[in-house]
């Protein structure tokens, strides 16, 4: 089962993750996922906290090895390729957490972002029309900046590099409403250049309203493939808190 | 969650936790045999075996408390040398106090374990290289300290008073003996200590220093503790050195050689096990020996076999024995033997590398 | 007068200190790695002036112009291979290479040429100095150590602020996975760093052998005394690494006009009172030695 369905026009693969096993020491992490992103597409995956999301994306930046499995970007498998030659490939990812490079400034964080880039649509001149507020601010050091605006930063940063598949770790984590309605702004313009976008959420209603597709993570398995359109929201929370519950009255059931 | 305390699947049968791999009597025949050799070791071996089984003995000393230390409470020390040389001019103090010197020694472990205590209150301040670091700048400070004080010789140095009514031979003996005592109870002491509530403290605080916190373990003062037992214990051997070779000078005793040989011997016998760096201690000294007309060669040697097993054996010579026979002289952790899984963990072990380990957890 | 010397000297022997601390700062900045061996490689940089120098044909003073880019070659090739390799372990295993790094290349050093004092050669210059007044004097060959200090590191200082690769060294020393994340090859970088600290670190063992006799364990204290400037001024700035420098040699040279013995000690004892009471040092950022 790997997500393809009948609404979503089939498009040129860039992202080809086929029966990954990721652990960390002896715990499983990612128990044999599969999945595939498309150019142009988004692809939101959704689960609890320890469900596996972010070991997922980080074994698919290349920041962690996986155990069984393979990755495959644009037809070329890149299971044992090195994180930094990744970036260069064209696959970014955006941690969780931001980590941005606190002792630098605003610039700073963009032009270490563009040093290894490709050619393409983004740099830091096109980052700027994106945020705008970024200009006045660009000297000031990263620390200074709101949540929600180091979130624009970090974006920014592995935006410049051209990539064309973009991993987003938890954007919405920590930011209000507002704020993270902006950062999501900027998607469909991401998207309008081919990119395909992974990305990772635990605001599930966030996750949909942007998704093209969406894949559901519990305790590192996929427990749920579908395009919003066709998944309830039944479906959904069985598939994000697990449907055997068996102490405690079924919390999965809404009005 | 109406579970209150989950039964132990160890409970079911085949499965029983236990110290080690074979029967406490075997450790305590050996121990007995092994002390009765050393005891009698004047009377069977010549006076030059003795000489350097003294010395051998001192290091031995000066390498367990390194590694409990450092393989055990995760503190490396290139300092300890500071120690040595305070027990000995410790010693040196008392005897020329009048003070008999074998008498003298158990108050230079105590002067140095009473020094040991207020330093680490600024020591703790650091952790990883700088805390390494600043215990060599205490003992620099420790040696330019004695250097300036007449008494005890300056610079020069001094002999070591109240050995003089002693025959050589008998100085000879009685030096070996103390070097015997001080080291087999240090040896065992540490034994003790790392196979009681002390030690289990030690090995959590080493896997997880958080989790061993918020378990109620007082991490900082058993840092403390340790710290100043493994100052004791150099105390003592600087004690004995000094009785070893009476004349007692600032650039011996505070040597850097010392650091170096007790953190070599540990790494390459073993970091973490007891029977490690005394393993270590042997190769040493027989390297020692046999290139005794090279100069400085075997230390250049002992240094890059050192290096090379940091980096692609850490758990050293021992490390490797104990992995492969699951073998242990001086068990310190448990072992949870489930006879049916055996055979497969065995398999499961040879193919990790360190330091994970599902059977033991004597790490 | 006499304080106003103690504090000129006091200034002339920290630039000399800030230019062997600031490798070690730069190596635990990026890498987090204190070099135990930093001291000796000092130490080797002097030995080569003097015994390489000949070889090639130059006199001794103008050795460093051969010896520093291959110190830092030496630096970028033994940080990729050696110190990559114990860094990818954990710092326990980091710590007790540099050490063993350091007892092999000092009784080496022992062996090939003995344990006879050796000075770099630079001829008259040496002893002449400027007489300022009747008790101030400034030797020659220590006013130039001085201005190289603050010219080293003020390249340093800028080639950090201002060029794409001190960009990445910060970088990385921020956040080496995110820093991957952009595509930077961090083993690289931190290879680039070795090889800027060895560099600094043949200079100032060079300015060390013309100052000083040196002898094969001859590194041990510096490496102690370049420790002492780095925590004293604080870690993580370069002009902290300064000013520590001057300070420990203005506390030195105190020390040795009461009493010529007490001149480490008094070095020694400021670094443990800064210890006692600004752990992170005069410049540093609080927190900063709990790695």
């Amino acid at each position: 089962m790997d997500g393809a369905s009948k609404e979503v026009p089939p498009r040129a693969d860039l992202l080809v993750v086929n029966e990954l096993s990721v652990y960390h020491g002896q715990l499983c992490a990612v128990d044999n996922v599969s999945l595939r992103v498309g150019e142009g597409e988004v692809l939101a995956i959704i689960g609890a906290n320890g469900a596996g999301k972010s070991t997922l994306l980080f074994t698919i930046a290349g920041l962690h090895r996986q155990k069984t499995g393979t990755i495959s970007y644009r037809g070329d498998d890149i299971s044992r390729l090195v994180a930094h030659r990744r970036v260069r490939r064209g696959i970014s990812l955006v941690p969780e957490g931001r980590r941005l490079f606190n002792s630098l400034s605003l610039e700073e964080n963009l032009k270490v972002g563009s040093h290894k880039a490709a050619e393409g649509p983004f740099d830091i001149a096109s980052i700027y029309a994106l945020f705008p507020w970024m200009v006045d601010r660009r000297h000031q050091k990263v620390l200074l900046l709101s949540g929600g605006e180091q979130q624009a930063v970090a974006i920014g940063r592995a935006l410049v590099a051209n990539p064309k598949v973009l991993l987003l770790d938890e954007v919405s984590l920590g930011l209000a409403p507002i704020v993270i309605e902006r950062l999501y702004e900027v998607i469909p313009d991401i998207v309008r250049q081919g990119i395909g976008v992974l990305l990772v959420e635990q605001d599930v209603a966030q996750g949909l309203r942007v998704a093209t597709r969406v894949h559901c993570l519990l305790e590192g398995k996929t427990s749920l493939v579908g395009t919003p359109a066709e998944l309830t929201s039944v479906e959904i929370e069985h598939a994000y808190f697990g449907s055997d519950l068996h102490d405690t009255p079924s919390a999965s059931e809404t009005s | 969650m109406s579970d209150a305390t989950p039964t132990l699947p160890l409970a079911r049968g085949g499965v029983s936790v236990e110290r080690s791999s074979f029967s406490p009597i075997y450790t305590l025949v050996g121990t007995l045999i092994i002390a009765v050799f050393f005891t009698a070791a004047p009377w069977i071996l010549p006076a030059s075996w003795v000489s350097i089984l003294s010395n051998f003995f001192i290091l031995v000393i000066m390498a367990t408390m390194w590694n409990l230390l450092a393989g055990y409470a995760g503190m490396v020390s290139i300092g300890q040398q500071g120690f040595v040389g305070l027990g000995a001019y410790a010693m040196l103090y008392f005897a020329i106090k009048g003070m008999n010197p074998f008498v003298a020694i158990p108050f230079a472990i105590v002067t140095c374990a009473i020094l040991a205590y207020p330093i680490t209150y600024l020591l703790f301040r650091l952790r990883g290289g700088y805390f390494a670091v600043a215990t060599w700048v205490v003992a620099d400070s420790a040696m330019l300290i004695i250097l300036s004080i007449a008494l005890l010789g300056g610079g020069t140095g001094r002999y070591l008073p109240g050995l003089s009514n002693l025959s050589p031979s008998q100085l000879n003996h009685y030096t070996y003996l103390a070097t015997w005592v001080v080291a087999f109870v240090v040896v065992v002491a540490t034994y003790f200590i790392l196979r009681s509530r002390l030690g289990l403290v030690l090995s959590s605080m080493r896997d997880n220093e958080t989790a061993a916190r918020s378990a109620g373990a007082k991490v900082t003062s058993t840092r403390r503790l340790i710290y100043v037992i493994a100052a004791a214990g150099c105390g003592a051997a600087g004690a004995v050195l000094a009785i070893s070779q009476p004349f007692v000078q600032p650039g011996n005793a505070f040597n850097l050689n010392w650091a170096a040989e007790m953190l070599f011997v540990s790494m390459i016998g073993g970091l973490g096990t007891i029977e490690g760096p005394i393993l270590g201690c042997v190769i040493y000294f027989v390297l020692q020996q046999s290139l005794q007309n090279y100069g400085a060669w075997y230390l250049i040697i002992f240094g890059t076999v050192a290096v090379i097993i940091a980096i692609w054996q850490p758990r050293g010579l021992w490390g490797a024995i104990r992995d492969r026979f699951h073998f242990e002289l001086l068990p310190v952790g448990y072992r949870v033997r489930d006879k049916v899984r055996v055979k497969k963990v065995k398999k499961q072990k040879r193919s990790e590398t360190p330091p994970a380990s599902v059977v033991t957890t004597s790490e | 007068m006499i304080w106003v010397n103690v504090v000129v000297q006091g200034l002339l022997v920290g630039g000399f200190y800030a230019l062997f601390a600031c490798g070690l700062s730069l190596m635990f900045g990026v890498m987090k790695v204190i070099n135990l061996a930093h001291g000796d490689m000092a130490v080797v940089a002097a030995y080569a002036a003097v015994f390489l120098a000949p070889k090639l044909h130059v006199a001794e003073v103008w050795a460093f112009i051969v010896i520093v880019p291959l110190f830092a070659l030496v630096g970028y090739l033994l940080q990729r291979t050696l110190l990559q390799k114990a860094i990818d372990r954990d710092p326990f295993t980091t710590l007790l290479v540099t050490f063993g790094l350091s007892v092999v290349i000092e009784n080496l050093l022992l062996e090939i040429y003995s344990g006879n004092g050796q000075s770099v050669n630079i001829g008259a210059l040496i002893a002449k100095s400027w007489q300022v007044n009747s008790i101030i004097y400034v030797s020659y060959v220590s006013l130039v150590v001085l201005g190289a200090a603050v010219v080293v590191l003020g390249a340093l200082q800028l080639f950090l602020s201002r060029t794409s690769t001190g960009r990445l060294i910060r970088a990385v020393s921020d956040d080496r996975e995110a820093a991957q994340l952009c595509g930077a090859n961090y083993k690289h970088i931190f290879g680039v760093a070795a090889a800027i600290a060895f560099a600094t670190v043949a200079l100032a063992g060079i300015a060390y052998g013309i100052h000083t006799e040196f002898f094969p364990t001859s590194g041990g204290g510096n490496l102690l005394y370049a420790f002492e400037a780095v925590v004293i001024g604080g870690i993580g700035s370069l002009w902290g690494t300064l000013i520590g420098g001057v300070a420990l040699g203005i506390a030195q040279e105190f020390g040795a006009h009461f009493n010529p013995a007490y001149q480490y000690l008094a070095g020694n004892i400021l670094f443990l009172v800064v210890l006692a009471i600004r752990p992170q040092g005069l410049f540093g950022r609080k927190g900063s030695l709990n790695e």
